[in-house]
């Protein structure tokens, strides 16, 4: 017969009730009539009903020489029971209810447990549960509704306001803002026109997009988080392997502790047979080496569903432990600490809207990364551009074409090397800018300079906070660069950074932080496309995402919204999630440090002593504790 | 004479208990069938795993039958931490996991609360 959990503690505990009842009532000199009789009926059909599964699984284990927890509910409750028959028909004193309690408490914890258990791991089962179930798609004609697993890569999906965005894709038609938050755990909704993509399972707010399917359902972000979160939660912390080699033998080990607890109580101390058995019942019963076994695995999960909540995915367990030792953190410049994209932060000149005009016009052809900056400066000034003749890329230096009949020229200093003729204030101003780390591009007309452009890769707005934060907490933070160093010095005090590194070619990055570790643990922040040797060479790589993708391959922990703060966040969360851990174990080894010898009757002479009873109902909640513990992580306030 | 016969048994059972537990002893290993294009082992959970260690080919898909029959609370879940599963496993029922073998080695599995355990080694 398969009783469930919370099936054998309800009959366990309406069984048991009579006997609770006497044993609350026996002070006051009330005793159940007929008491061995009735004890006995009850606690039998406890023992069969509830209690049998138990001794089940433990001989199943026993036979193949493993013991656990159950072993021990077994052989304490085994003890109880068959003594006290054998007491009851040589008139002693019996001990029926002991088994009938201890069995009803363990039932109770294991019935919390459960329940408890389930609500740490279901971290992953809420994430997918974000998920639209269906999406209006264009079909033969019209939309229609189907299920997500039916949708293909292009096809047109409308997303109506108030609706989630049902998957992955890229906006085709409509704007709208998008509360990214469920996804990235970015507060503030984000706006969306055409070209922009969009994360499945994300809120529409207010307008309707026609979007096209880039991802299908098993790929999309949320199903690649999910994936990583339900790695992370069963990764085995390095901190475990201590208590995979006590439980390995707790076991056994408390048997054998009852032996001779039984012994020197009735040996030594000439206890009788019955006083002397519930000595032991009562250390077989204290024990709990489930408390061990949950103590990191339930801390794991909690700390890694959090932290998934926020956009943190912490990719398995030797993370946690790594980030409690983080001396260093190290940043590359651009797209971490800048936006990775340069923007036009001065215009000079007397007119600035020709400047721009001219510029842009001539840049509208080009690729170059400076000539964006310039093209979207024009575009956000909402600028017409103007017809280029003659357009001719020059190598190094920039570009030119005839505007308007006019021979424009738009490059850095080198174009000033030849006839080109230039006014005092223009380099006056030059000298300022380079000085303020910009790079500078040159505007001439008919040889003649009008105007001069400085060009940035400014930092994003939180990374001063960000690098801020790392510093409160005694990390010392470290700048890598490309630039040169008159660049990279402003950018790094800009933000308040320590240290720059700059001269650094993409290649060299991963030996500076080689070098870097000799004065202790290092993690690097980098997006993970470019930067995936320095992120496996740290001890703790940090990959940040850039939006709507996430590289979630590299990197120990992964950063789904582009936001630097988010790394002071991870460390932290890691760090609470370790010394849950380490709270965790410390008291499940107290526990059974303490609770062993109070149960053997170590401290009877004064006055300390455990019944069964107690012992069960201890052990029952030390498990609890553990589990609840792990549940305030939930809770825990990060920066 | 009660005293000291209570005392041998005392003594006979710590040195079974230690024995029995601590000994060394034999690890049931079972080696998977072919099935069509996948491998299929069944594993019987009941006071831990029957067989504990099993043995694969590299490169073709596994299936690993899981039937438990035990009701302890601590087997209700199995757990593979290198593949990242952690499947629920249903009292009395048969749950079938399958697994990509493309790597050879050892991957210990585990139940719920990492006390029994069991090793998959493919080769
Ligand atoms: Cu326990």
């Amino acid at each position: 017969m398969n009783l469930s959990i919370t099936k054998r503690f309800f009959i366990s505990l309406f069984l048991t009730f009579p006997l609770l009842v006497e044993m609350i009532l026996m002070p006051l000199g009330w005793s159940l009539p007929g008491h061995n009789l009735i004890a006995f009926l009850l606690t039998t059909l406890i023992m069969l009903l509830s209690a049998q599964p138990f001794w089940r699984s433990a001989w199943s284990a026993s036979k193949k020489h493993h013991a656990n927890m159950d072993t021990l509910v077994a052989v304490g409750t085994a003890t109880a029971y068959f003594y006290s028959i054998y007491a009851m028909l040589f008139h002693q004193p019996v001990y029926f209810e002991s088994a009938a309690v201890v069995t009803t408490f363990v039932l109770l914890g294991q019935v919390f447990e459960e329940r408890m258990r389930k609500q740490a791991a279901n971290a992953t089962e809420k994430l997918l549960k974000l998920q639209a179930k269906s999406a209006l798609v264009w079909r033969a004609g019209q939309y229609i509704t189907l299920p997500l697993a039916e949708i293909q890569i292009n096809d047109q999906v409308k997303v109506l306001p108030g609706e989630k965005v049902p998957i992955d894709g890229v906006v085709i038609d409509g704007h709208s803002s998008i509360d990214e938050s469920s996804i990235t755990g970015e507060s503030l909704p984000i706006e969306k026109q055409v070209d922009d993509p969009v994360i499945g399972a994300t809120i529409n707010t207010n307008g309707t997009l026609i979007i096209k399917v880039t991802k299908t359902q098993n790929e999309t972000m949320l199903q690649q988080i999910v994936d990583v979160v339900k790695k992370a939660q069963v990764s085995r912390a390095p901190i475990q392997k201590l208590t995979d080699k006590v439980s390995d033998v707790f076991v056994p080990i408390v048997l054998i502790i009852a032996i001779i607890t039984f012994l020197a109580w009735y040996l030594a101390l000439h206890l009788p047979v019955g006083q002397s058995l519930s000595y032991s019942v009562a250390v077989i019963v204290i024990a709990c080496p489930c408390a061990l076994g949950l103590a990191t695995p339930t801390a794991l999960m909690v700390g890694t569903g959090r932290s998934a909540k926020m956009g943190i995915l912490i990719k398995n367990g030797d993370v946690l432990e790594i980030a409690e030792n983080i001396k260093t953190v190290v940043f590359d410049k651009t797209g971490t600490i800048t936006q990775g994209q340069p923007l036009v932060t001065d215009v000079f000149g007397s007119n600035k809207n020709s400047i721009i005009q001219l510029a842009a016009s001539l840049e509208q052809l080009s690729e170059h990364p400076l000539a964006k900056a310039i093209f979207n400066a024009g575009h956000d000034a909402k600028i017409t551009t103007l017809p280029v003749n003659n357009f001719q890329s020059l190598t190094g230096i920039g570009a030119q074409g005839m505007i308007q009949d006019h021979s424009i020229v738009l490059g850095n200093n080198q174009i000033l090397s030849s006839d080109t003729k230039i006014s005092n204030d223009f380099i006056q101003k030059t000298v300022q800018l380079e000085a303020e780390a910009k790079t500078i591009v040159y505007l001439s007309v008919d040889a003649v300079v009008i105007g001069i452009i400085a060009i940035q890769d400014i930092p994003k707005t939180s990374s001063k906070a960000a690098i801020a934060m790392l510093k409160s907490r005694g990390i010392k933070t470290v700048m890598l660069t490309g630039d040169n160093q008159g660049v990279a010095k402003n950018i790094g005090q800009s933000v308040g950074i320590d240290q720059v590194i700059a001269n650094v070619l993409p290649t060299e990055k991963a030996e500076t932080i080689i070098q870097l570790q000799k004065s202790g643990t290092v993690a690097f922040v980098g997006d993970g496309i470019n930067d995936a040797p320095a992120l496996t060479t740290a001890d703790l790589g940090i990959a940040m995402g850039s939006g709507s993708d996430i590289a979630i391959d590299s990197g120990d922990i992964v950063l789904v919204k582009n936001d630097l703060q988010d790394v002071t966040r991870a460390i932290e969360i890691s760090q609470k999630t370790f010394h849950k851990i380490k709270a965790n174990l410390f008291w499940a080894f107290i526990y059974n440090i303490i609770g062993i010898p109070i149960a053997a009757g170590v401290f009877t002479n004064s006055g300390l002593t455990l019944s069964p009873e107690l012992a069960g109902l201890a052990m029952a909640f030390s498990s609890i504790s553990v589990v609840f513990n792990s549940l305030l992580l939930n809770e825990t306030r990060i920066q | 004479m009660t005293q000291i016969s209570v005392l041998i048994v005392g003594i006979i059972l710590i040195v079974l208990i230690t024995w029995w537990f601590f000994g060394k002893h034999q690890v049931e290993t079972k080696e998977a069938k072919m099935e069509q294009s996948k491998q299929i082992i069944d594993i019987k959970v009941d006071g831990g795993y029957s067989p504990e260690q099993v043995i694969v080919k590299k490169g073709i898909p596994t299936e690993l039958r899981f039937t438990k029959l035990d009701n302890s609370s601590c087997l209700d879940h199995v757990v593979f931490p290198d593949f990242g599963i952690n499947q629920a496993l249903p009292q009395d029922q048969t749950t079938s996991i399958m697994l990509n073998t493309e790597e050879s080695g050892e991957f210990e599995w585990s139940c719920g609360m990492n006390m029994f355990h069991g090793k998959l080694i493919v080769k």
